[in-house]
């Protein structure tokens, strides 16, 4: 009569159906889950009280210097991203996606690679693009809809933002293919690959895809998941029955949990996947255990679906202030050292918000200049009466 | 030199028109520093707080808290300089159009003026802006201009000219191009108004620019008293609108029954006396409302169609096992109805405690829309307003509301004698489709009788 299945599973229709305004009581209950610590399988270095901590396989030597380095790109990062939020708001922007939250995890994996790897990110890296020696400011046209990222992705290392959820796995799983097909794999100077990705992406096909290709082909691709714990509005249990970084297994390469908020942590799992991945024994999945802070993006409204004690519980677990506590405590840095980041990241703001605001709209003929690299005549047809079009309206273009 | 800059309302989540203004957090005169957090606005999706742009000293706030402005309508005016020479008057309203941030209309405006957005369906927006194309052309073929509807109220403090409203008559699309409709749209001409002259009856750019050249029959008129009359409009929108059409939704689909009760409620008084002074009551406010809540949760354990739904769509009647209970609340917004979740989960003291809150949060305008969703049955106190009882009108989706009148002495019969006693009056209004007479009157019975003695509770 009834299978095993059923006995573990509830009924589906035990559960009430969710709408956009009430999550039902699973939903809740997994948001609450989700604040929970990333369980025994989790690496974590420096504790959200700043207490260091070592981890028998994963440690890391880390000098003050560096330790200032990372905690300054942190600092910094957080403020181009509330400064460009403050920007959206002020109508500068069409739209902002929020990293706020994210930073140990984008800062760590994006100082553990190589000016020689290659990066493939979504459209939340800005910590990651920050690490790329990208300027802040390249971002932000993306966001106003002037331009699509305006840096050499060939020169940088570093892929445009992709939008679509998850396709950039494909495009990272090919590349990655190509570096071990131009033998650029297999000691200490090999290449390695680094995508990007959310928890929610795990459920799109073309991550799966991508695990697929990459492991049949050994490709030395580290699949980087940052676990914010929502994909919008869903909870992570609603992307998966077992903790994400296991999905790995089933394709036959290696899953690690990291804890997210721990720059430490992040920094050294990520450096030893890449070293894996350089030396041939890619791929590697690692899922930054972390949180959303903010909303999905400025258009979205987190408090209908999500309670406020997960975001108390989690400004707890703030990847910053750890890292402060531990330089104070360790006597690695002073007063002098902390009012120099902040005035670094007052100037950053206003740098920000300057470009932003003189930042000139793009000519209508933009929209047909890049679509293929050389000259077409029907591009070139719908051009001209485009602009025949715009030019007959009174004040310009639009 | 003082220098005023204007900040118009920006368009904060991918292609609204408009937005309410909640709260002003700064007044004229304070100094405010850049991303300094000014106002609060709601739109259709959330409740937002804008950060001011540059620093400076406030000269002005153009936008009344409850009004609702169109995306790149200027809402405050900074002097970025104001150490300035001694400052003028404020100075000319800078036009919408002539600043960037015009809101993201990408689609047509849909039957009921709902206008399609890159991310779904952004708010009625009423009205259009005006922007000329380069050569108006000569009058061409004429086209049979319907005259327009009278024109809307609109708030006189949108500094932008405002066409009248554009009615939308009924169902169908007006066929017209792309192009067409957008210098419709410029110009503020209602497709809906034109008959087209082009072939199989589609408007063309002639028909639209005849449309405006034609003097148009009711101008510019949106001032929105009209002293001749001695009548004043005002616009049917926010929480005025919403209660509207719930209460006529309500009205006109549940079948309402109500009943009456007169309780001596003078036991849960003396026991409301005795628990305030009661250390683990200390510092809660212990309302008669307190005691209704729990009467209700307690009865409607007894008689669980008054916590039901008829869902007619899937032909059932859905029997909730949790309470959400809804409070009617005057707010300077409007009539709210937030909900205290789970009630029946609560001992009396956490419901007085989350009674309170929800008043409080009431009170001050900040229900979110989430916290007024999927309750299960309402409470109206209208005792808070000296008065004795009334036929309260179901909230959509609910079986039952209890109104509580005010508590008086009163007269009353005990045991052979007139005494003075504490009386009030409860009035259940229940929906006949899912609440029979018999089960109405018990639930009624049931409160009145925990009311008049709370340790019947004990029996519960």
């Amino acid at each position: 009569m009834s299978s095993p299945e059923q006995w573990t599973h509830p009924e589906p229709d035990a559960a009430p159906a969710a709408t956009a305004a009430k999550p039902t009581a699973e939903q809740v209950i997994a948001g609450l889950r989700a604040t929970d610590e990333g369980g025994a399988d989790l690496v974590q270095l420096l504790t959200p009280e700043g207490e260091r901590v070592s981890h028998p396989d994963f440690d890391i030597d880390i000098t003050p210097e560096e330790l200032r380095g990372l905690y300054r790109d942190m600092v910094l990062i957080r403020r181009v991203d509330r400064e460009a939020n403050a920007l959206q708001r002020k109508g500068q922007l069409g739209i902002w996606v929020p990293l706020l939250g994210q930073e140990a995890a984008q800062i760590g994996a994006g100082r553990a690679m190589r000016q020689t790897d290659m990066a493939f990110p979504s459209y939340r890296e800005h910590g990651i693009a920050w690490t790329r020696g990208i300027n802040p400011t390249e971002l932000l046209g993306i966001f106003r809809g002037t331009d699509q990222g305006t840096w050499d992705p060939v020169e940088k290392r570093f892929h445009p933002y992709t939008i679509v959820i998850g396709n950039q796995v494909l495009n990272a799983a090919g590349y990655a293919m190509g570096q071990k097909f131009d033998g650029k794999v297999g000691d200490d100077e090999g290449e390695a690959t680094m995508c990007f990705f959310g928890d929610g992406a795990t459920s799109q096909g073309d991550v799966h895809e991508g695990f697929v290709w990459a492991a049949v082909y050994d490709a030395p691709l580290v699949f980087f998941c940052q676990n914010n714990q929502w994909a919008i509005s869903e909870p992570t249990e609603r992307q998966s029955r077992l903790p994400l970084y296991q999905r790995a297994r089933g394709y036959g390469f290696p899953g690690i949990r990291v804890d997210g908020n721990d720059v430490l942590a992040t920094l050294a799992v990520t450096k030893w996947a890449l070293d894996e991945c350089r030396h041939g024994n890619g791929p590697i999945l690692i899922e930054a255990f972390t949180y959303r802070m903010d909303a999905h993006t400025t258009s979205d409204d987190p408090t209908r679906y999500r309670l406020s004690d997960e975001l108390e519980m989690w400004k707890l677990k703030d990847p910053i202030e750890r890292v402060k506590v531990y330089l104070v405590r360790q006597q690695w840095a002073d007063s002098e050292f902390f009012d120099g980041v902040e005035a670094d990241a007052d100037k950053l703001g206003e740098e920000l918000r300057e470009f932003c605001t003189n930042m000139p709209d793009p000519p209508a003929e933009r929209i047909f200049s890049n679509v293929y690299a050389e000259g077409n005549p029907n591009l070139e047809a719908q051009r001209d009466e485009f602009l025949d079009y715009v030019s007959g309206f009174a004040g310009g273009e639009h | 030199m003082p220098q005023y800059k204007q900040f118009p309302l920006p368009d904060t989540a991918e292609g609204l028109t408009e937005a309410e203004i909640l709260t002003w957090h700064v007044k004229p005169g304070d100094t405010v520093t850049v991303n300094q957090i000014i106002v609060e606005i709601e739109t259709a999706k959330a409740a937002v707080e804008l950060p001011c742009p540059w620093a400076g000293v406030v000269t002005e706030l153009l936008a009344e808290p409850g009004q609702t402005v169109e995306v790149g309508v200027p809402i405050i005016t900074i002097d970025t300089d104001p150490g300035g020479a001694a400052a003028p008057a404020a100075p000319a309203p800078v036009a919408a159009e002539a600043n960037g941030t015009s809101s993201g209309k990408i689609g047509e405006e849909m039957p009921g003026g709902r206008i399609a957005t890159l991310v779904g369906y952004g708010p009625k927006s009423g009205t259009a802006k005006r922007r000329a194309r380069k050569d108006s052309g000569a009058p061409a073929p004429a086209a049979a201009v319907v005259a327009p509807p009278a024109p809307a109220p609109v708030p006189v403090a949108a500094p932008v000219v405002q066409a009248p409203a554009p009615v939308a008559p009924g169902g169908y699309v007006p066929l017209a191009k792309p192009p067409v409709r957008k210098l419709a749209k410029d110009l503020g001409v209602d497709l809906h108004a034109l008959t087209g002259s082009g072939p199989n009856g589609v408007i063309t750019r002639e028909d639209v620019e005849t449309a405006v050249s034609t003097p148009a029959a009711p101008a510019a008129a949106v001032s929105s008293v009209d002293n001749g009359t001695r009548e004043r409009r005002v616009p049917i929108k926010g929480v005025r609108k919403a209660t509207a059409q719930a209460m006529v939704d309500s009205a006109f689909t549940a079948p309402h029954v109500t009943e009456f009760l007169t309780v001596d409620v003078t036991p849960m008084m003396e026991l409301r006396a005795r628990l305030k002074n009661a250390p683990e009551f200390r510092g809660v406010k212990l309302t008669p409302l307190a005691f209704c809540a729990k009467a209700i949760i307690l009865a409607a354990r007894r008689t669980p169609d008054v916590n039901a739904t008829w869902d007619a769509a899937a032909n059932e009647i859905v029997y909730k096992d949790y309470v959400h209970l809804g409070i009617a609340a005057a707010t300077p917004r409007g009539l709210v109805v937030p909900k205290v979740r789970d009630a029946d989960r609560m001992s009396l003291k956490e419901l007085a405690v989350a009674l309170d809150e929800l008043a409080t949060v009431a009170r001050d305008g900040k229900t979110s829309p989430a916290d007024m969703m999927n309750g299960t049955i309402t409470i109206t106190n209208v005792g808070v307003f000296g008065v004795d009882t009334g036929t309260p009108i179901l909230n959509p989706g609910e079986s039952a509301i209890l109104a509580l009148g005010a508590i008086r002495d009163m007269p009353w019969v005990v045991d052979g004698e007139i005494k003075i006693r504490k009386i009030c009056q409860l009035a259940l209004s229940f929906d006949h489709r899912v609440v029979d007479g018999q089960q109405g009157s018990q639930f009624l019975a049931d409160v009145g009788a925990l009311l008049a003695e709370p340790g019947i509770a004990m029996t519960y």
